[in-house]
C-alpha cells in the first residue's frame, strides 16, 4: 500500500497538535494531522478553560506571552468563535499562608520583566473590589490580561482553519508504528494506512509514551484527570478566573463564570486517568473535597446547584513541565507534550513556535527548558 | 453478587441496593426480604408507588378507585406491600443517586450526603415521558404527560382549566380521560399516530386482552366525555405568549388542514423512555433497540446487565409497563440471589419469564399502533427551542452540524451546548439524535447516545458528608 505523503505528520489533535498543523499549514506546508478519536476530545477539551499565564516558572513566559497574542485574535484567525474572555485572571491565597503570599508578591514583581503585568492586592480592599471572595482570603495577584475560553471549542476550531488551509485532518485513525527511514518518517495507523513525511511532531499527550519509545526515548509520564463541575446558570457576577495559590492539594480549586451565568470549576484532588480507555471519570470523594474547597473561596457558591461533572485524561510529566521542541536524538523529530494541566493557555503559543521552527529552522523562543533529557533516564 | 466482605464479624449477608419504590423496587424488595436478606431501597420519591402507582400526601384521602381507576387493586397492594417491608429494609425516601464508582453509591438527601457500598445493585429506575420538540413548547403551561398525572394523583390540581393532550401512546389517552374523569375540560385529544396503525398492531395486542380492553374502554370514555379526538395529526405549534403563557395549539389534522385550538395548559409525550443514567455510570453495556428507536441497557432475560453486580428491572430497564416492573422487579432479585449462591424457586422464575415474553410482545405493538413519529423531528421549523435548559434552537443546532461537520450525539452536545444543561439531554435528547441522523444523513444508531455525567439530577453545592 502507498504511504500518504506530506511535509509534515502531525500526531495527536489536541490544541498543540491541531494548532500546529494550522500554523504548518498558514505557511504553506503540506500537513496531514492524525488524531486516533476525536480532535480536542480529551485533555484539550476538557480541561478548565484557563488562558492564565501567571503561575508559570518564568521562562515559560515568552511562550505564554506568544499565545496570548493568539487568543487575542482567535475567533478571527479561526473564522470561529472559542468564547475566548478577557475578562481577568486572580490568584488568591488564604490567611495563614504568609509565604505563599509573599511567593505571589515577588512572581508579580519578576514576572514584570517579562512583559506580565500583575497586579498585588491584600483584604480588605480586595474583598471591596471582589465582594464574592470569601472572609479567608487574604491576598490576590490580578492580571487583567487573561481570561478564560471555551476548551470544547479550540482544538476542533484549529483543525477545521487547518483544514480550510489544505491540511489534511484524520480522525479515529490510531496510530500503532514509526520509524524513521533514510530522510522519512514512516507511520502506520492500527488499520494498516500509511503516512510519510520528513518531519513529524508527535503532540500525542497521555499516549507520547507508546510512540517516544520506538524512536528511543521513553517517557516518564503519569496520567490524571482533572475534578472538573458546572453549576446552574447564575447572574454574571464573577469577571475575573480566579485560582487558590497553595501548596496543600485539596485547597487548590479555581473557578470562572461565563456571561451565560454557568460557573465552571475544577481543582482539588485528581483522578487515575485511563489512558487505554480514554474515559477518565471523576471521583465522588474528589467532588465532595472540592465542593467544601469552593464553598471557602466563593461562599455564596453554596446556594447553588452542579448540574454535571467530567474529567478527561491528561499527561504529566514528573516536574509538572512540558516537552516541546526538538527530539534531541531523532532530527525531524518534534515534541509537545506532557502539559501536565497547565497546556491550554499555552498550546496556541506551542503550535505557533514549532511551525516556525519546522518552516524556518528556528525560532526566537527559548525551548532550552523544554527537552526531555532533562529526566536523567535515558 | 459475590464479593460481600466475609471477615471476623462472620459470613455478611451480601449488601443488595435496590433503586427505586415503584412496582419493580417493591417487588423486588419484597423478594429479597423473603430470602432473608435487608435490602436499602433508596428512591426519589417522597412516598413510595413510583410514578404509576404515585401515593396522595398523608393528609389526602381520596379512594383508590379514584385515584387509580381500574389499576386500584394493583396501587393497593403494592402500596400494602412496601409499608409490610418497612421494617426489615433500609428506606431512604427523598434520596437521589448522583452518583457510583467502585461499588459504592454516591446518596444525597436534602443536603446529606452518604456513600453506601454494595455487593448487587438493582436499579428499578423507570421511566420519563418521551418528548419531541415543537415550537412554542417552552412557554409556561406546556407540561408533558407524566407532569399532568402527577399534579391530578398527586396534588388533586389539573395543569389548566382546558387542556390539550397531544403527542401519542397509551399514556395520551390515559391521562386524558383521567382529566375528563375529574372534571378538566379537555380540549382535544391529538395523537399523531394514524388509526390504521392501532388496527395492524391488534395481533400483538391481543398478547394482553385485558389491558387491550382497558385501552377501549378508555377510549370510549373520551367519546363519551365528548371529547374531540384527532389521528394522524403533525404538530405545528404551541402559541402564546412568554408573559401569559400558552393560548392555543395549532396542528395539520390528517388532512392537511391546519387547525387551531385555544387552551391555556398543554399535556405531551410519546410513550415513555427509560431512566438509565444510573446504568450508564454503574458502567453497564448499552444497546440500540431497532423498534423503539432509543437506546437500552443490556441485560439478559433476567436482569442481569454487562455488569457482575448490577441488575436492571421494570421501565428503567426496557418499558413494559407497571405489570411488567413487578414481574421483572421479582425476577431480577431472584437472579441476583441466584447469583449469591442462594436456592430459588426456577419454576417461578420460568412463570415470571413467559409474562415477561407476552408482556413484551404486547410492548411491541403498543409501539406500532403509537409509533415515535421520527421524521417530524427532522422537519421541525429553525426557530423551534430543541433544548430547553440551554434555550438552543434548531437553527443553531443545524448551523453546528454544518460548521463542525459533528453526526455524533456527544460530540454535537460538547459544540452546541444540545443536552448540557439540568435535566442532561432528558428531554431533548432523543430529538436531537434524530435532527443530527437525519441532516447528517447517517443512522440514528450512528448518532450514537449521550452519555450519563454525574450528578444525575442537579446537586448542592452546599453538601455535607454524613458519616
Amino acid at each position: 500500500m502507498r504511504a500518504q505523503a506530506s511535509d509534515v505528520i502531525v500526531v495527536g489533535g489536541g490544541i498543540m497538535g491541531s494548532s500546529t498543523a494550522f500554523f504548518l499549514a498558514q505557511r504553506g506546508l503540506s500537513v496531514t494531522l492524525l488524531e486516533r478519536d476525536l480532535v480536542g476530545r480529551h485533555a484539550s477539551g476538557v480541561n478548565y478553560g484557563g488562558v492564565r499565564r501567571q503561575g508559570r516558572p518564568l521562562y515559560q513566559l515568552p511562550l505564554a506571552n506568544r499565545a496570548s497574542a493568539i487568543w487575542r485574535r482567535a475567533n478571527t484567525l479561526l473564522e470561529a468563535e472559542v468564547e475566548y474572555l478577557q475578562s481577568g485572571h486572580m490568584r488568591v491565597c488564604y490567611r495563614g499562608s504568609d509565604r505563599d503570599a509573599a511567593a505571589m508578591e515577588q512572581y508579580a514583581i519578576d514576572a514584570k520583566e517579562y512583559g506580565l503585568n500583575l497586579e498585588y492586592l491584600e483584604a480588605p480592599e480586595l474583598q471591596a473590589r471582589f465582594p464574592f471572595l470569601g472572609p479567608e482570603v487574604m491576598a490576590g495577584s490580578l492580571s487583567m490580561e487573561d481570561g478564560h475560553a471555551n476548551p470544547r471549542l479550540v482544538a476542533p476550531a484549529f483543525a477545521r482553519a487547518a483544514g480550510r488551509l489544505g491540511a489534511r485532518v484524520e480522525e479515529n485513525i490510531r496510530i500503532v508504528a514509526v520509524e524513521k527511514v533514510a530522510d522519512d518518517f514512516r507511520v502506520e495507523s492500527a488499520d494498516q494506512r500509511q503516512f510519510r513525511a520528513p518531519v513529524l511532531v508527535l503532540a500525542t499527550g497521555a499516549w507520547a509514551g507508546e510512540l517516544t519509545a520506538q524512536f528511543g526515548e521513553p517517557v516518564p509520564m503519569t496520567s490524571w484527570g482533572p475534578t472538573m463541575a458546572v453549576t446552574e446558570p447564575v447572574s454574571y457576577g464573577i469577571k475575573p478566573s480566579l485560582g487558590v495559590y497553595t501548596a496543600v492539594a485539596k485547597e487548590s480549586v479555581y473557578c470562572r463564570q461565563i456571561p451565560r451565568g454557568n460557573i465552571i470549576f475544577g481543582g482539588g484532588y485528581k483522578a487515575p486517568g485511563y489512558p487505554t480507555t480514554g474515559h477518565t471519570r471523576v471521583r465522588p470523594q474528589n467532588t465532595l473535597a472540592q465542593l467544601e474547597e469552593i464553598r471557602r473561596l466563593v461562599p455564596e457558591m453554596g446556594q447553588l446547584n452542579i448540574i454535571r461533572v467530567w474529567s478527561g485524561t491528561e499527561g504529566y510529566m514528573p516536574d509538572g513541565q512540558p516537552v516541546a521542541g526538538p527530539s534531541e536524538r531523532v532530527s525531524g523529530l518534534f515534541y509537545a507534550f506532557g502539559f501536565s494541566g497547565s497546556g491550554f493557555q499555552i498550546g496556541p503559543g506551542v503550535g505557533e513556535t514549532l511551525a516556525e521552527l519546522i518552516a524556518t529552522g528556528a525560532t526566537p523562543i527559548d525551548l532550552s527548558h523544554y527537552k526531555l533529557s532533562r529526566f536523567s533516564f535515558a | 453478587m459475590g464479593g460481600a466482605d466475609v471477615d471476623s464479624a462472620g459470613p455478611a449477608t451480601p449488601r443488595v441496593v435496590v433503586v427505586g419504590a415503584g412496582p419493580a423496587g417493591v417487588r423486588c424488595a419484597e423478594t429479597l426480604v423473603k430470602a432473608g436478606i435487608r435490602p436499602v431501597v433508596v428512591d426519589e420519591g417522597r412516598r413510595s408507588g413510583g410514578q404509576i402507582y404515585r401515593r396522595q400526601p398523608e393528609n389526602f384521602t381520596r379512594p383508590y378507585a379514584a385515584l387509580y381507576g381500574s389499576e386500584a387493586a394493583k396501587a393497593e397492594s403494592i402500596h400494602r406491600t412496601f409499608d409490610s417491608l418497612l421494617e426489615h429494609i433500609d428506606y431512604m425516601p427523598e434520596t437521589l443517586i448522583w452518583n457510583i464508582a467502585d461499588n459504592h453509591v454516591y446518596t444525597v438527601c436534602g443536603n446529606r450526603q452518604r456513600a453506601l457500598a454494595y455487593d448487587a445493585l438493582i436499579l428499578c429506575t423507570g421511566a420519563t415521558d418521551r418528548l419531541m420538540p415543537v415550537k412554542g413548547w417552552q412557554l409556561a403551561g406546556t407540561f408533558s404527560l407524566g407532569g399532568a398525572q402527577v399534579a391530578l394523583k398527586s396534588q388533586a390540581c389539573a395543569v389548566g382549566s382546558r387542556v390539550v393532550f397531544m403527542g401519542t401512546g397509551a399514556l395520551l389517552y390515559l391521562v386524558a380521560a383521567q382529566y375528563a374523569a375529574a372534571g378538566a375540560t379537555v380540549a382535544a385529544v391529538l395523537d399523531t399516530s394514524a388509526l390504521w396503525r392501532r388496527v395492524a398492531a391488534l395481533p400483538k395486542l391481543l398478547a394482553q386482552p385485558r389491558a387491550l380492553w382497558k385501552g377501549m374502554l378508555l377510549t370510549a370514555s373520551l367519546y363519551r366525555a365528548r371529547v374531540p379526538v384527532y389521528f394522524g395529526i403533525r404538530p405545528v405549534a404551541i402559541e402564546g405568549s412568554d408573559d401569559s403563557g400558552v393560548a392555543a395549539v395549532s396542528f395539520r389534522d390528517s388532512m392537511g388542514k391546519t387547525r387551531t385550538l385555544a387552551c391555556d395548559a398543554v399535556a405531551m409525550g410519546y410513550h415513555l423512555r427509560p431512566e438509565n443514567q444510573l446504568a450508564d455510570l454503574a458502567r453497564c453495556e448499552f444497546r440500540f433497540d431497532q423498534p423503539t428507536r432509543q437506546w437500552l441497557p443490556l441485560a439478559d432475560r433476567d436482569g442481569r446487565s454487562s455488569i457482575d453486580d448490577v441488575y436492571l428491572a421494570g421501565d428503567g430497564a426496557r418499558i413494559l409497563g407497571a405489570d411488567g416492573a413487578e414481574a421483572s422487579g421479582e425476577l431480577a432479585a431472584l437472579a441476583a440471589l441466584e447469583d449469591s449462591g442462594a436456592r430459588v424457586d426456577s419454576s417461578r422464575m420460568d412463570s415470571l419469564r413467559r409474562k415477561l415474553v407476552k408482556l413484551q410482545r404486547f410492548a411491541r405493538g403498543l409501539n406500532q399502533a403509537f409509533p415515535w413519529p421520527a421524521a417530524f423531528a427532522a422537519e421541525l421549523v429553525d426557530d423551534t427551542i430543541v433544548c430547553r435548559c440551554e434555550a438552543i434552537r434548531v437553527g443553531e443546532l443545524r448551523a453546528t452540524l454544518s460548521v463542525t461537520g459533528s453526526r455524533e450525539v456527544n460530540r454535537t452536545k460538547a459544540f452546541s451546548r444540545v443536552g448540557m444543561g439540568r435535566c442532561q439531554g432528558r428531554y431533548c435528547g432523543n430529538a436531537a439524535a434524530e435532527i443530527i441522523a437525519s441532516d447528517g444523513g447517517v443512522a440514528i444508531e450512528e448518532a450514537g447516545r449521550l452519555r450519563a455525567q454525574a450528578p444525575v439530577k442537579p446537586l448542592p453545592v452546599a453538601l455535607e458528608k454524613d458519616s
